[in-house]
């Protein structure tokens, strides 16, 4: 679903990725630990092609599943999935990902969870997302929800996350505390349903309950067969929720390690000091 | 009333396009409305079409009146407002003015408080882009006795691009010592961070630019009678610029 090879890119021509590689197949869920400033969240911004953020070498190939009809207002059971496709790659077309401007990797079915999720005076979480929605479908041909059809989406993914309707009316995170944005940046994940989601401590600031609400909302919207997930995070603990298929470490700009969810573990109890060195 | 041409010697013309004036000069005697003593006046003023507006007003004691303005077309559109409140009077003005290309826009106000316990407050807000040039010129003025006097001034300005220009210039005038007067004036530009994150969500960058650009003269016109027109011309002004 996703290939990234040998990425190079700076920050305010300060070089920050330096040969980072890394493949994602659709139906796998991986994670990303690193020591701060490593170059984590600078990944997820050049992922997002957030302006300012430089490829200078490299490419990211973006292979998205054609088989669920990229239609985020699908709420129909799964289908029954045949053995070949429980990994959910098909044929489906290669982006050049670094060549879309951030809106048109969103409606490819990219989505950005943010670690500062940005405040929007004035204007309605409802609003931005219906508009955002449909902004995205109407990029992929698809017809654009009507008011009705959008709110009963959106009320449903806010239960899912247990977030009340009424924060969905209010300015986009004006006044929410840090757990109810990360929140709020899960609801939208659910509104969008993107087929990658790429998660940027999505953890961080939340409490105990609102982590395990947190974690099985990213599972019940994430976990199929033609999506995938990135999480980054400096916790075992959201690990225990959302269970990685790979767990890579992040330092210097490259990847210098990569193992199973045991790795997870290993660096909660020893740190980055011998794998970083 | 002007009986010689005005130069940008003069303050209330200094950012004004005098050769657009020199085409309209003399010009028309302002419209001249008396709010009666307990009246409520509300007026809605759009300027489309390249004018000068002159409007001197005289709100009666205890009176209520209300101005909206939205000060969009023409190369050249100014709105003048001469406002004299007496005791216990209250004035509100709401304005946007949202210009593109070379257009020069502007509104200026004087806003007089000749007599005790009147209340005024002005929201004015001004988004430019290209060129242009948006200037907002408020004077208020408290006479001697006009004591117990609360008025306010709320501008701000966007700019869309580098090369647009806005002037804000709220000036009071004082000769009471019991009063409250306040100004607030911002000039900025739209937060990058926050179009970045509409972005992210798969909106395109001219509709986020317009989300948040209407999210930030929402209200200006809250309470006006055609407060869903003036909305909707401001709307298509914004979706023009971005
Ligand atoms: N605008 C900028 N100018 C200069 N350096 C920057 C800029 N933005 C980020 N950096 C630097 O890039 C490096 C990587 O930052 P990044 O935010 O990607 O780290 P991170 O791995 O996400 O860290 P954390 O775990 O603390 O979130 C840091 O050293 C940071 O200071
Ligand atoms: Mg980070």
């Amino acid at each position: 679903m996703l290939k990234i090879e040998n990425l190079h890119a700076t920050v305010a021509d300060k070089p920050i990725l330096k040969g980072l590689s890394l493949s994602i197949n659709a139906g796998e869920i991986h994670a990303i630990m690193g020591p701060n400033g490593a170059g984590k969240s600078t990944l997820s911004y050049v992922l997002g092609g957030r302006p300012g953020y430089e490829v200078t070498d490299g490419s990211v190939m973006f292979t998205p599943p054609r088989h669920a009809g990229l239609d985020p207002a699908s709420t129909a059971a799964a289908p029954e999935w045949t053995p070949d496709q429980v990994r959910g790659d098909d044929d489906g077309e290669a982006i050049d990902l670094l060549a879309l401007e951030p809106h048109e990797r969103a409606a490819a079915g990219l989505f950005l969870g943010f670690q500062y999720p940005v405040e929007i005076p004035g204007v309605s979480n409802v609003q931005f997302l219906r508009e955002s929605l449909n902004a995205q479908r109407k990029a992929r041909g698809e017809e654009p929800l009507s008011g009705g059809e959008f709110l009963k989406l959106a009320r449903e993914k806010a239960g899912l996350l247990k977030m009340d309707m009424d924060m969905l009316k209010r300015p986009v995170n004006v006044g929410f505390s840090g757990g109810e944005k990360k929140r709020n940046e899960m609801v939208q994940m659910g509104i969008l349903d993107p087929r990658l989601a790429i998660l940027d401590e999505t953890d961080s600031g939340l409490d105990i309950d609102a982590l395990r609400t947190v974690g099985d909302g990213i599972n019940s919207i994430m976990r199929a067969p033609d999506k995938a997930v990135l999480l980054i995070t400096h916790y075992q603990r959201l690990l225990d929720y959302v269970e990685p298929d790979f767990v890579h470490v992040l330092a210097g700009g490259r990847i210098v390690k990569s193992g199973g969810p045991e790795l997870a573990r290993e660096l909660e109890a020893h740190g980055y000091a011998e794998i970083a060195a | 009333m002007m009986t010689t041409l005005p130069t940008r010697r003069d303050e209330a013309w200094r950012y004004s396009d005098i050769d657009a004036i020199a085409a309209a000069w003399p010009l028309p005697a302002p419209e001249s409305i008396v709010v009666p003593a307990g009246g409520d006046f509300k007026r809605a003023i759009v300027q489309d079409a390249g004018a000068i507006h002159q409007v001197e007003m005289s709100i009666g004691k205890g009176a209520t009146a209300a101005l909206h303005v939205l000060n969009i077309g023409g190369a050249y559109g100014r709105i003048d407002l001469n406002i004299t409140l007496h005791e216990g009077a209250d004035f509100t003005l709401g304005a946007a003015q949202i210009g593109g290309g070379e257009q020069n826009l502007e509104i200026i106000t004087t806003v007089t408080h000749a007599e005790p316990g009147a209340t005024s407050r002005q929201v004015v807000r001004s988004v430019l882009g290209d060129t242009a040039t948006g200037t907002y010129l408020g004077k208020v003025a408290v006479a001697r006795d006009a004591q117990q006097t609360d008025s306010e001034q709320d501008v701000k300005a966007m700019l869309l691009d580098r090369s647009a220009t806005a002037n804000a210039k709220p000036e009071l005038e004082i000769f009471a010592d019991d009063v409250k007067c306040a100004h607030g004036c911002a000039i900025g530009e739209l937060d990058p961070m926050a179009l970045y994150y509409l972005q992210s969500r798969g909106m395109p960058p001219g509709e986020a630019k317009k989300l948040m650009l209407q999210a930030f003269v929402a209200g200006v016109f809250d309470g006006a009678d055609d407060e869903v027109r003036l909305q909707e011309l401001a709307l298509a002004k914004l979706g023009e610029l971005v």
